[in-house]
């Protein structure tokens, strides 16, 4: 006899078949029934018209039933609030009952019926429960009060749940402070700014003790806990971890992991001079180790955190090289990750040994790890010198295989090789061109492009492997198509006697040819960098290059430091914060290491130390990015995103003129066909025009002497937030052109490259009148200011703020998002000055009810000096007025969509005591007023 | 916490699902299939799934994946350490943990997942509890149950849910008290070409059978063990694990057997040559018994024609796996298994080598060295039987060629 009978059907069809046997008179068939109930519900089937029947079966003295009916309830009552009221009567009765064992699931079930009207109900049982004499009571009801607030947290809050269940975190059972700990955390995941779980050292102390003798589980929670405390010096940190330190060799994987992330943060307050700190080191390898002998999920996630714990303190797992070997028949999740962390721990020590195993998994079947692995040979030779060149013989080694895509990832890391260690291995450029017909991928193509560029001068026909090329340039990716044109003059510069054909067919192929603004781009400049001064080109395309990093997909220290805290959760599997994959509006405090304080310095201000984040004014990162995902990501950000043409296109033509001429002088030759006029299509004039402009502005933007009023530059996009870049910037109007003036600053490890800026739609229409231009790779701690132009005929869209500007910023690592507010006078346009007669007509015209009055407080100015200093940003002095020893000045602007501003600014010079302005405003548009307020006081006061 | 839970099988079948808040649909399940497909072999589908919405973290054991969903950030090793708690509790109530088991016993199945998590917190995961808050199906139980009325469903609250031990009920009694222990120790290994070691590590666990009347405090005392050499606990009633251990790849293991290989693919030839041969190395004068030779060969390999010296063999030419089973390892004469592998005319020698693996048993032998030297009880009066086995087997013990 099996559940499987309760499946069979009849033909009256089921449900009338149930709704018969639940009201039976007969207490087994009514079992049965419900059983028969549960059983369809478990797969999926609709049992929900059968409510009021087995609600009915509910006042029972046979738990059974009674346990199966409650299973009903919380699946269905949600559909049905109106009968799940029939339910409590009963709930509250068992509340009562002498059974610990009913009285808890009452309360528990209780708790699961997602019903408003009932939680009404509920908080009195759940009060009486909270406090009942038998412990597995009141750690059910403890979980309850987390379910409660999860339909209606406001009813826990006035009900002082949030209280008692702080209380219980003294209790002396410890499950019910475990379970406490437990709501206290989920409930607090929801307010993070609540402080619901109030630390101090004697809630700690409770905690450790509760540790070391509740469940498994209830330990995650503690020490997930803990892991939020800030010891308040060395000392009692130390005596934490010496009480964690056990939990380490638990059989739980989970308890094992949340210890380490208590130790990990922890240690950080630790001097390294300690004996215990090197004690504690060589006590957290060997739980680690043991992870990796655990199921294939398992592993996969340890192996995620042990990525983040080798970056940090690599000296724990340094020994450890041989558990990360790949066994064949891992999970190809495992392997890679494995994979990983061989390449992280490799030194001069072992590093005969990992080579010996890459290579040995380059020959496996997998294609995604044997191309893994092979470059993973890659990075050993730009990681450890001495290694190198058994590297590139093992390199050298998998390309004879002929294995096709061996041959493409080889060719890949050995382009980086070559690029760490100029002219060492060049002896194999001859083996590597053999291979250049297979290359079928474009990152192969690519980098074997760039090796016949780079070393052209060793090859004797590379031109015409270049030209070989040169045939499908138009079917080749973006990538191979830049490569090749930056290739081609290269080999020109160098041999410019046999190329003149090839250079100039590929600069016309990329000019003349091609949609891809990119790729324009960079042939106009060589173009003209050819055609003007060929010994800067010279300079320009084979300038020395920046070395590259030892270590790739390096997490940028601020990012690794607060995923160390985060460790064991699903942060530290994504590497990524919780704030950017969290749901929704959540608010997520972020986490960073505590600052190492000794006992002896710290007893006079413990209050300083705790970490947090950094006060003080923080710039405004967009945080939920719902709809402005949504708006930015419609367009492409890939390539730089030339603007819309601009009104004035004064330079367009001046490209043209400069191509000229200029590159026979540096051939001599006759032949050198000067590009027509026409080779500039009409449709692509404009924006390549103010391309090239901007080539020019980029050294004047910076440090205006005139033009309207500059602000200091502000952090816009802190590096915390952007995985290392920092970005600050301005705006400024200049002669009628608004540009936004940025600093970019590498805070990373690793170098950034293909910058691009997009708008999101905005008030007035702002948007990028050019793509970022971003001339070299950004070095890290390198620092790059551009002058970023804009206009005004970008889409609007009504911001609130008015001045609101989002922004989302990419480059080779990822897309970012923050918003900025303009001040409002970039847009005051130079035309702004309003006839008297108009001015008057105007402001009687304009309904007093748009009339807006302001203050600006201590201005000591007259009124020449505020009348000069507004006229420079473009608010004129239409008339001016002295009514009563008062300076009336009367003003008008216009905004560069049009809307007419008008004012009137009392002024009441000689007054010492009375040094405030008196400002009103009218304008057709009455929203615009206080940001032109802002502006003046901005404009007045600096 | 853990919000919901659906057992799929490997054709993509959701056969059972459980919410333990609100009613997740189960059109989130679709994410996970989308991975299924991508994945060339269940063993690959990722453990870690984002959905817009949720998080899915899966198990996949006895050919059922476990597949449960989060939505907020909940530590990922909780929800994998339970959902194989999950996996051992099924296993432990029916014998076997499969679909159609689960299946027959849904509404079992349905209680149990009830009484392990309350609003996705762990609530009674120790199968010691769960047996007495939920009865375990037996056809004695069921005959009984369908006669007297009585239900499977315990009324009382189990007496070791809040002890200072919860993991022992009270009140146990037992005519023969016995107390068993077997120290099970694996050897994960990887052994090159030349057949040297590349690394060896060994896992451990010491699993008992302890029925003893009372609240007895057990004593094990070790030959080699950390300083104090003893290790002191009170026992949960019935078998359990008692503990794991890992010798890490930093010591020297001991390797108890060898395979001495030589397989050869010719570029002209469309013959490979094949020949194994097993032996054993340092196994302390014992037998290795159990001993199964699996390898998987190249897609170009057709098929296999081999000679066992002992044993018997199979080659699947469809999936391309050799199996032979040695059986016992006679030092005096050495297993061996030859022959030729035809493969596909014309074609280029595979690229890969096959790795062997292999599977072994050493009876009364723990590899580590680890011997437990006595077993004292304190706290009950009676003479208890006691036993201990030792046992040392293959775990990932993978030959490369």
């Amino acid at each position: 006899m099996t559940d499987s009978k309760y499946f069979t059907t009849t033909k009256k069809g089921e449900i009338f078949e149930l709704k018969a046997e639940l009201n039976s008179d007969k207490k087994e068939k009514k079992k049965e029934a419900v059983k028969k109930v549960i059983a369809s519900m478990t797969v999926g089937k609709d049992v929900s018209a059968l409510f009021p029947d087995v609600v009915n079966c509910m006042q029972t003295d046979n738990l059974e039933l009674k346990k199966l009916v409650y299973l009903y309830l919380m699946n269905y009552a949600k559909s049905q609030p109106d009968m799940a009221i029939m339910a409590v009567n009963t709930f509250v009765k068992d509340c009562e009952d002498p059974n610990p064992l009913i009285r808890a699931l009452a309360v528990r079930t209780m708790g699961c019926i997602r019903v408003d009207k009932i939680t009404e109900y509920l908080c009195e049982p759940l009060r009486k429960c909270l406090k009942d004499e038998d412990p597995y009571v009141r750690k059910t009801a403890a979980v309850c009060v987390a379910k409660l607030h999860d339909i209606n947290a406001q009813l826990v809050e006035d009900q002082g749940f949030l209280d008692t269940l702080k209380d219980l975190i003294s209790d002396s059972n410890p499950m019910v402070v475990a379970n406490a700990v437990a709501a206290l955390s989920e409930i607090a995941e929801s307010h993070p700014s609540s402080n619901l779980l109030d630390l101090n050292p004697q809630s700690i102390n409770k905690l450790l003790t509760a540790l070391n003798e509740c469940t498994e589980w209830g330990q995650i929670f503690i020490l997930d806990c803990l892991a939020n405390y800030t010891p308040k010096d060395d000392r009692e940190a130390q005596s934490i971890c010496e009480r964690v330190t056990p939990r380490l060799s638990h059989a739980n994987s989970a308890v094992v992991l949340s210890a380490v992330k208590v130790l990990m943060k922890f240690m950080e307050m630790l001097s390294k001079d300690l004996d215990y700190y090197g004690t504690l080191l060589k006590k957290l390898a060997p739980p680690l180790v043991t992870l990796l002998s655990a199921e294939p999920e398992l592993q996969y996630v340890a192996l995620r955190n042990i990525n983040l714990i080798v970056q940090k303190r690599p000296e724990i797992l340094k020994h450890e090289m041989k558990v990360f070997f790949v066994k064949y028949n891992d999970p190809i999740y495992v392997k890679l990750e494995k994979l990983d962390i061989m390449i992280r721990l490799a030194s001069q020590a072992n590093i005969a040994q990992v080579l010996a195993e890459l290579k040995e998994y380059a020959t496996e079947v997998d294609v995604d790890f044997v191309r893994k692995a092979v470059r993973a040979i890659g990075r050993c030779a730009i990681k450890v010198e001495q290694s190198a060149e058994r590297c590139v013989s093992t390199l050298l080694d998998l390309i004879q295989t002929k294995v096709n895509y061996v041959v493409q990832e080889a060719i890949v890391v050995i382009k980086d090789i070559f690029r760490k260690y100029p002219n060492k291995y060049e002896s194999v450029i001859a083996t590597l061109c053999e291979n250049l017909d297979s290359l079928d991928e474009p990152e192969a193509r690519a980098a074997m492009i760039w090796i016949v560029g780079e070393y052209a001068e060793r090859i004797d026909n590379a031109d015409e492997l270049l030209e070989s090329f040169l045939e499908g340039f138009h079917d080749e990716s973006t990538q191979v198509q830049l490569q090749l044109l930056t290739a081609i003059v290269k080999l020109f510069l160098k041999k410019p006697t046999e190329t003149q054909e090839l250079v100039q067919q590929v600069l016309s192929l990329a000019t003349q040819d091609s949609d891809n603004p990119d790729l324009r781009d960079r042939g106009y400049i060589y173009w003209r960098l050819l055609s003007t001064d060929p010994v800067a080109a010279k300079e320009v395309v084979l300038a020395e290059k920046p070395l590259i990093s030892e270590e790739t997909d390096l997490i940028e220290p601020t990012l690794l430091d607060e995923l160390i805290c985060y460790i064991g959760t699903l942060a530290s599997v994504y590497h990524k914060p919780p704030s950017a994959f969290v749901e929704g509006g959540r608010g997520v405090v972020h986490k960073s290491l505590p600052p190492r304080t000794a006992s002896n310095e710290s007893t006079e201000s413990p209050e300083t130390a705790p970490a947090g984040p950094p006060s003080g004014e923080q710039p405004d990162v967009i945080p939920a990015q719902g709809d402005l995902l949504g708006d930015l990501l419609n367009l492409d950000l890939g390539p730089p995103v030339s603007g819309p043409p601009l009104a004035t296109s004064s330079v367009q033509m001046g490209a043209v003129d400069l191509l000229g001429g200029g590159l026979d002088s540096l051939i001599g030759g006759p032949n050198f066909v000067t590009p027509p006029a026409a080779a500039v299509p009409a449709n692509l004039g404009a924006p390549m025009g103010s391309g090239l402009s901007d080539l020019f502005d980029l050294t004047s933007g910076v440090g205006t002497l005139s033009g309207s009023y500059v602000a200091p530059k502000a952090v816009w996009l802190p590096a915390m937030k952007a995985k290392g870049l920092e970005i600050s910037g301005t705006f400024t109007r200049q002669v009628g052109s608004i540009s936004m003036d940025l600093q970019l600053t590498n805070k990373a490890l690793q170098v950034m490259t293909d910058f691009a800026i997009q708008f999101n739609r905005n008030s007035f229409g702002l948007a990028p009148a050019a793509p970022l231009q971003v001339h070299a790779p950004l070095s890290p701690n390198q620092t790059v200011e551009i002058s970023l132009p804009l206009n005004t005929v970008g889409s609007v869209m009504k911001m609130e703020p008015l001045n609101n500007l989002q922004v989302a910023v990419k480059n080779n690592i990822d897309v970012f998002y923050f918003s900025t507010l303009y001040p409002l006078h970039i847009l005051f346009v130079e035309d702004g000055k309003m006839e008297r007669q108009m001015f008057l007509a105007t402001w009687k015209d304009i309904p007093n009810e748009n009339e807006a009055q302001f203050q600006i407080r201590d201005c000591p100015l007259n009124a020449e000096a505020a009348s000069s200093r507004l006229q420079s940003s473009n608010i004129f002095t239409v008339a001016k007025r002295n009514v009563e020893g008062q300076d009336m000045l009367y003003q008008s602007l216009k905004l560069t969509n049009g809307i007419w501003v008008l004012a009137e600014l009392r002024i009441q010079p000689g007054n010492p005591n009375f040094m405030d302005l008196e400002l009103s405003l009218k304008c057709r548009a009455p929203e615009v007023s206080p940001h032109v307020c802002q502006a003046y006081e901005t404009i007045l006061k600096n | 916490m853990i919000h919901s839970l659906f057992l799929i099988n490997s054709s993509g079948d959701i056969f059972l699902e459980k919410h333990w808040k609100s009613v997740v649909s189960r059109s989130v399940c679709d994410y996970f299939f989308e991975a299924q497909e991508r994945a060339t072999e269940a063993e690959n589908v990722p453990p870690v799934i984002p959905t817009p919405h949720h998080y899915l973290l899966s198990v996949y054991r006895h050919k059922i994946f476990f597949v449960a969903v989060i939505q907020t950030e909940v530590p990922p090793l909780f929800v994998i350490e339970f959902l194989h708690r999950v996996v051992d509790t099924f296993q432990d109530y029916f014998g076997v943990c499969s679909e159609p088991v689960i299946k027959d016993n849904v509404v079992v199945v349905y209680e149990v997942l009830e009484e392990m998590l309350d609003n996705g917190f762990p609530l009674a995961t120790e199968s010691n509890i769960l047996k007495e808050l939920i009865k375990p199906p037996t056809i004695l139980r069921t005959v009984v149950n369908t006669i007297t009325g009585s239900t499977n469903v315990g009324d009382q609250l189990p007496t070791g849910q809040l002890s200072v031990v919860p993991w022992r009920r009270t009140g146990v009694k037992y005519t023969n008290n016995e107390a068993y222990f077997d120290v099970i120790e694996e050897i994960d290994a990887i052994i090159d070409k030349s057949g040297s070691t590349i690394t060896a590590e060994i896992q451990g666990v010491i699993d008992a059978c302890v029925k003893l009347t009372g609240m007895p405090d057990l004593t094990l005392s070790f030959m080699r063990w950390e300083s104090e050499r003893i290790l002191s606990f009170i026992p949960p009633d019935g078998n359990f694990r008692l503990l794991s251990y890992h010798v890490s790849a930093q010591n020297l293991v001991a390797i108890p057997v060898y395979v001495k290989h030589s397989i050869s693919f010719r570029d002209s030839s469309s013959l490979g040559r094949f020949e194994i041969t097993v032996g054993p190395k340092q196994t302390m004068g014992k037998t290795i018994e159990g001993v199964i030779v699996t390898s998987q060969m190249p897609k170009g390999v057709l098929n296999m024609s081999l000679t066992p010296s002992q044993g018997t063999h199979t080659f699947d030419p469809v999936t391309k796996m050799l199996s032979w089973d040695v059986g016992k390892i006679n030092p005096q004469k050495l297993p061996s298994l030859k022959g030729t592998m035809s493969l596909q005319a014309g074609a280029s020698k595979p690229d890969e080598n096959p790795t062997i693996n292999l599977q072994f048993k050493i009876q009364q032998l723990a590899i580590s060295g680890l011997k437990v030297n006595r077993l004292d009880m304190y706290g009950e009066k009676y003479k208890p039987f006691k036993g201990i086995k030792y046992m040392t087997k293959a775990g990932k013990f993978q030959v490369r060629t």
